[in-house]
């Protein structure tokens, strides 16, 4: 299938990729040989997944040489990498999802039969996944698939393309913690065939855990390469941050007012018409956060949506304050005091192409002093502005900048600040920190801890549990739209969460119901 | 109803739709790739008025058949070029590309007759019927199916071969891939820009072929306007076959029995005044447009290929 000798070494020497206005990489130094789990790691944005593109040959570098077993390769597409045994598997899914596993297995084969032979390519696949431990039906359609089962099916193109050495893109992002465990074993297995696997993460007990050998990246250059068992997690967090990194944020504790948000019963549906939301009850006090854990998908995303008004509820109801704002309008949410920190921050959070102001004034210019019967304020819209970038350390050149040329950190703080301005004490933030480097990190944690502290209730969906046991005093674990159990956040341990977000265990009680009379 | 009657409605009901069928496949296999191309209107008028004025000169309907699908070809290619290459936005593209040909093909119409006067009433060589040896013989089915032009016979032929090509070759596997998702199918080494090109270029060929069909065997001659609208019904009927060239015929024959239906009603002296009966295939149109989104919305199984009409590149930040 392919043309490769077997992989002894790759090298990278002096690559460098600029973009447009970016260095992604500069001058950067890689080995790898097979037989080990080399983790790639560094902060979002530190220029990982870029280098590992131009490796796959879905980038070409400006600068700078790949060496395979010695000889400079130059590859120009994917399938020049992939014919030299390298593939890689990105972070999201380079699947198409209307067709079946066995077909994506065969995309772009060469040679090519004309006429595809379906009963043999699935049982050549089967074969694979059998040897593997990588369990999936070829027959299966890639949108019936969970995200764990099509991770299988890309690692599985690239096995059946006869791939020495495989890249994974930040793969344990989707998995729950067992899924992951899974992984790490199916990982060790091929590398004992003899097999390279790089892997891309941030995540500090990953890279202990999993690897071999870890390359640190900072701001697109190498800053080291040691060996994992010779190395700590607060030396490598040192050097992916470039200073010392407090893993705990100072948390007070809570302190616990009447409920804020009440939601009995509420049932929904998603995008494709199937239940999503199966009954779901719980309540949030002010000064309490509490946070959602799950694998994506499992109602998540569907229950923001209903408390900001976005998405009908079929049944149940859900009130703010003793107010109900079943079915209402997002106005109405708004107006009853409800805010949202959108997990889609540049399609939903804010409107790229428009100034920091104006993205600051979205919820505020129906008042006033931003308007002044129909007519805005401009003058009044631009002090607005100025105060709130002054209050949370928004950096931009101006107030008229536009929202998209702010970096990540900085356009999630303008959504902090116009929803935290605008809040009447519920706030509905989730993936807050997604895509942001540690700095915006904790800057947007330490926001949210403040307006607990003020006596917010706050509905935190996240997928990094870390972010859940730092900030949530109860964390509730969705599954297939339901509570599989509300666990107190210094009870909760990785495994029992996992265990729940995989809809293994079920806890009934549910502390913040159970408990309505207790004292604060 | 009699025999004779069923017979009548189905040859015209067929001949109708015979050249909206080749449309709707060409744009099917393009819109399947992964760009829309709203140009058919355009290209049909260019393919009819290319077949009529290149056979009328030449003396054979072949010739013209061929002219009208290079015509078709090249009219693609300009919006594969830009859809692909310029990235241009491809609705004003393809519209451009309606405007661009059926301006064109009018102009060639007046110019393109004998010694450059107008082609509009000449008779030139057509594309006649002729029965099949035996076929045409079963009781109804015969007549109606098998007693048509050429081009209906292939497109016999044709229809199986583009659903088998699209769904089991794996050229066919590649082009789906294409119009669903092109980063996924580049980074397993699927040539994305040139698959487009490909199809694109053909689907325009195959509406060449559309307009030949009018101009050389449905209507047997060159008027100015003479799709009348089809392009446009072709790519209401691409929705309306969600995308599958085999659910395509049910479409295609739909407005071709509309057709066949509102000229029967003509004949029977029916009191509905002409212009009402020739709105029925637009009105259907827009019910059909309107019941197929409407199920769309609640379903959400559409199979609108999802990179439609979407440029691609490989180094965009994704």
């Amino acid at each position: 299938m392919s043309e490769s000798q077997t992989i002894s070494a790759v090298e990278m020497r002096g690559i460098t990729k600029r973009f447009p206005g970016v260095v992604a990489n500069r001058d950067v130094d890689l080995t790898v040989t097979p037989g080990h789990i080399h983790a790639l790691l560094g902060e979002n944005g530190a220029g990982k997944s870029t280098l590992m593109n131009v490796l796959a040959g879905l980038y070409q570098a400006e600068e700078g040489f790949i060496l395979l077993n010695g000889n400079r390769v130059r590859f120009n597409s994917p399938r020049d990498a992939i014919d030299h045994g390298i593939g890689m598997v990105h972070q999201h899914f380079m699947l198409v999802e209307s067709l079946t596993v066995a077909e994506n297995v065969i995309l772009g084969q060469r040679p090519a039969r004309f006429v595809i032979d379906h009963e043999r390519v699935e049982e050549q696949v089967r074969e694979l996944s059998k040897r593997y431990h990588l369990n999936v039906d070829p027959k299966a359609f890639i949108w019936q698939l969970s995200v764990g089962e099509q991770q299988r099916v890309e690692i599985l193109k690239l096995l059946y393309r006869g791939a020495d050495m495989l890249i994974l893109d930040e793969p344990t992002a989707v998995l729950t913690p067992q899924e992951s465990q899974e992984l790490a074993n199916i990982l060790r297995q091929m590398t004992a065939e003899g097999k390279a696997i790089i892997f891309i993460t941030h995540k500090l007990d990953e890279v202990m855990r999993f690897s071999d050998w870890v390359t640190v990246l900072r701001g697109g250059e190498v800053v080291a390469t040691p060996k994992t068992s010779e190395t700590t997690k607060s030396e490598l967090a040192r050097l992916m941050v470039g200073r010392e990194v407090l893993f705990r944020l100072e948390k007070e504790p809570c302190q616990k007012g009447p409920d804020v948000l009440v939601v009995e019963g509420v049932r929904a549906l998603n995008d494709k018409g199937l239940p999503a939301l199966k009954g779901m009850s719980f309540s949030i006090r002010s000064g309490e956060i509490l946070g959602v854990a799950g694998v994506a998908g499992n109602g998540q995303r569907e229950i923001a949506e209903v408390i900001t008004g976005l998405r009908p509820v079929t049944g149940g109801s859900i009130y703010v304050n003793d107010v109900e704002i079943t079915n209402c309008t997002p106005r109405q949410a708004i107006e009853t005091g409800v805010s949202h920190i959108p997990g889609d921050r540049l399609g939903v959070g804010l409107v790229p192409n428009l100034p920091v102001s104006d993205n600051l004034a979205m919820k505020a210019y129906r008042r006033p002093p931003l308007a002044s019967g129909p007519l805005l304020n401009y003058e009044a819209l631009r002090n607005f502005a100025r105060n709130l970038v002054k209050g949370f350390n928004i950096t931009t050149p101006s107030i008229q900048t536009d929202t998209r040329l702010l970096s990540g950190g900085n356009q999630q703080k303008v959504v902090l600040a116009r929803e935290i301005d605008a809040s009447s004490g519920m706030l509905v933030a989730v993936h807050p920190s997604r895509g942001l480097d540690v700095g915006a990190t904790e800057a947007v944690r330490k926001t949210l801890l403040e307006q607990r502290d003020n006596g917010a209730a706050i509905l935190l969906i996240s997928e990094e549990l870390d972010e859940l046991m730092q900030l949530s005093d109860h964390i509730a674990v969705f599954y297939e739209g339901e509570i599989m159990g509300i666990v107190d956040d210094e009870e909760a341990d990785t495994e029992e969460l996992g265990l729940m977000m995989a809809g293994e265990k079920r806890i009934s009680q549910t502390p913040s119901i159970e408990d309505d009379g207790r004292p604060r | 109803m009699t025999e004779a009657l069923i017979v009548s409605i189905l040859i015209i009901t067929i001949r109708a739709g015979t050249s909206l069928l080749y449309a709707t496949l060409g744009e099917i296999y393009t819109e399947r790739v992964g760009i829309l191309n709203l140009g058919v209107e355009g290209i049909m008028m260019m393919g009819a008025a290319t077949a009529f004025a290149v056979s009328y000169h030449s003396g054979s309907a072949w010739i013209g058949l061929l002219g009208a699908v290079l015509v078709g070809g090249l009219l693609a290619l300009i919006h594969a070029f830009l859809s692909n290459t310029m990235r241009a936005d491809q609705v004003v593209s393809g519209l451009a590309l309606t405007i661009f040909g059926t301006g064109l093909a009018s102009f060639m119409g007046q110019r393109l007759g004998p010694g450059g006067t107008t082609m509009v009433g000449l008779q030139g060589p057509k594309f006649v019927r002729t029965p099949l040896p035996l076929l045409s013989d079963i009781p109804i089915l015969g007549p109606s199916f098998f007693n048509q032009d050429v081009l209906t016979y292939g497109l016999y032929l044709l229809l199986p071969l583009l659903w088998f090509f699209l769904y089991r070759t794996q050229p066919g596997l590649h082009l789906r891939a294409v119009g669903e998702k092109p980063l996924a199918a580049d980074a397993m080494g699927v040539p994305v820009i040139r698959t487009r090109y490909i199809y694109t270029i053909f689907g325009g060929m195959l509406m060449g072929v559309a307009g030949a069909h009018l101009s050389l065997g449905y209507l047997q001659g060159w008027a100015d306007n003479i799709t009348g609208g089809r392009g446009w019904i072709a790519i209401a009927l691409v929705i309306f076959a969600t995308w599958d060239p085999l659910r395509a015929v049910i479409g295609a024959m739909l407005f071709g029995g509309i057709n066949a239906i509102q000229f029967r009603m003509q004949a029977a002296g029916t009191t509905i005044p002409a212009p009402f009966l020739n709105m029925m295939p637009y009105i259907f149109t827009i019910v059909v447009l309107v019941i197929i989104t409407w199920w769309e919305a609640i379903s959400k199984r559409l199979g609108a290929p999802a990179a439609l009409g979407l440029p691609y590149a490989r180094e965009e930040k994704h």
